[in-house]
């Protein structure tokens, strides 16, 4: 049978990453910030968090958070115990957030005061890092006693993040863990990257992180990863239009096709029969975030 | 599991286009999977064997392109193999990368349709 190659060159994400940056646009117009926390299970999200929200209340900043669990609403009680508007994301089992879950939750809520939104995510340091969430600083918190090489063993969790957390230094030394080591892992994967040293027992690095969460909704732009800095493709074929590039000369002999979005609708490259595709469409563009 | 809901999105997107080709089948889809996109092959691969039941994409052949991550150094005209385990440190002048090349890729590159079949109201050539 003969047969034709659709050249697509379609972000598989690319759906997920539409959703947020409207989500982004649409909190910023609210006068809001979110800030996504990823870690693996037990690095101590719930707990840094709920201590950081308690001292926003001090220090007068409205803050909320929205919490990820996989079946209990026990991260959402403890959080509450600050006084914060809470909600909780039940995820059903799945391993991380998408745009459209934290979306849901955003239409009448939180209050309209509310400078900074904290996502806690699931935890998990393999996909929750693919998925973007409308985000403007993303934190990666890990405690120590997961080993000073977990930064590279999650580079693209760690090598994303706009600020990294290290969690429950009381037991640094207990655990043995060595900070310079951690540091130059860290430094492998995110160059440049701060690492925040954090305890929920102590309170060491509370207002630290509230001070970089407060920074970020004051629109300082936060450290850009190298990892970030590739330009990933979002809609090749577009913006192969925009830019003027030629599309394949070949024209389809199917039936038309019947376009269905605004966007890559009749505008696909067909290198027909199966041959070679076409570099109209290589045309890539900055993923802007 | 994660690799579900990226198979999920690669069976959506290519039904998608194999409805604006007017094809009632895909043959195959061709995915490009970065070093450092976060996704593992072989559980994609499972993943997506399950996320096209039922659809135009039952039975497609799944072709994974995996694409190393290189970096551009900031320091030096080079660029480098990120390498497993993965550093953007330069090996040649030590200096941090600028920016990652390649590696993250997460896209269908392409998929491949069935021609159309003879339009429609043609009957089959008789054999008799
Ligand atoms: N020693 C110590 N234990 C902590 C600290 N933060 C959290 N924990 C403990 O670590 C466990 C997991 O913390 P939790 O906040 O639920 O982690 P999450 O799964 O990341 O939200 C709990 O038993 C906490 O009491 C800390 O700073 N120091
Ligand atoms: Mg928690
Ligand atoms: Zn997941
Ligand atoms: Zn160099």
């Amino acid at each position: 049978m003969m047969c034709r190659t659709v050249d697509l060159r379609h972000a598989v994400l690319a759906k997920n990453d539409g959703l947020a940056a409207e989500l982004r646009a649409d909190l910023t117009a609210r006068g809001m910030t979110a800030v996504n926390l990823m870690s693996s299970p037990g690095s101590g999200k719930t707990a840094l968090l709920e201590r950081v929200l308690t001292r926003a209340g001090e220090r007068g900043v409205a803050v909320a958070a929205l919490t990820a669990d996989l079946a209990t609403e026990n991260d959402a009680r403890r959080l509450a115990r600050s006084g914060a508007p809470v909600k909780q994301v039940l995820t059903g089992g799945l391993c991380h957030l998408e745009a459209d879950q934290v979306r849901e939750h955003l239409a009448d809520w939180p209050p309209r005061a509310t400078r900074a939104l904290f996502v806690e995510n699931v935890g998990n340091l393999v996909c929750p890092a693919t998925y973007d969430l409308g985000e403007s600083l993303r934190v990666v918190l890990m405690s120590v006693t997961e080993g000073e090489d977990k930064p590279v063993k999650y580079p693209t969790a760690f090598g994303l993040a706009h600020l990294v957390v290290l969690t429950k230094t009381d037991l640094a030394q207990p655990a043995g863990f060595d900070e310079e080591v951690f540091a130059d892992h860290v430094e492998r994967v995110n160059p440049g990257v701060e690492v925040l040293r954090s305890s929920a027992r102590t309170g060491e690095g509370v207002d630290g992180l509230l001070d970089r969460v407060l920074a970020a909704c004051s629109g300082v732009t936060p450290h850009r990863p190298v990892l970030a800095r590739q330009h990933l493709e979002r809609h090749g074929h577009t913006h192969a239009h925009e830019h003027g590039h030629e599309h394949a000369p070949e024209a389809e002999s199917g039936p038309e096709a019947a376009p269905e979005g605004p966007d890559e609708a009749a505008s696909d490259v067909i290198a027909s029969p199966a041959g070679q595709p076409s570099d109209a469409v290589l045309q890539t563009v900055a993923d802007g975030s | 599991m994660h690799e579900l809901s990226i198979a999920t999105a690669v069976v959506e997107s290519a039904d998608a286009a194999a409805r604006r080709h007017g094809a009632a089948s895909v043959e195959s889809v061709r995915l490009r999977v970065g070093e450092l996109a976060g996704v593992v092959a072989d559980a994609l691969r499972f993943s997506f064997g399950l996320a096209a039941e039922g659809t135009a994409l039952a039975g497609a052949r799944l072709e994974i392109e995996e694409v190393p991550a290189r970096a551009r150094c900031g320091g030096c005209p080079g660029d480098f193999a990120v390498g497993s385990p993965p550093s953007l440190e330069c090996p040649g002048c030590g200096r941090s990368a600028a920016e990652l090349l390649t590696g993250r890729e997460l896209e269908i590159a392409a998929v491949t349709l069935p021609e159309p079949d003879a339009p429609a109201g043609v009957p089959p050539p008789s054999l008799s």
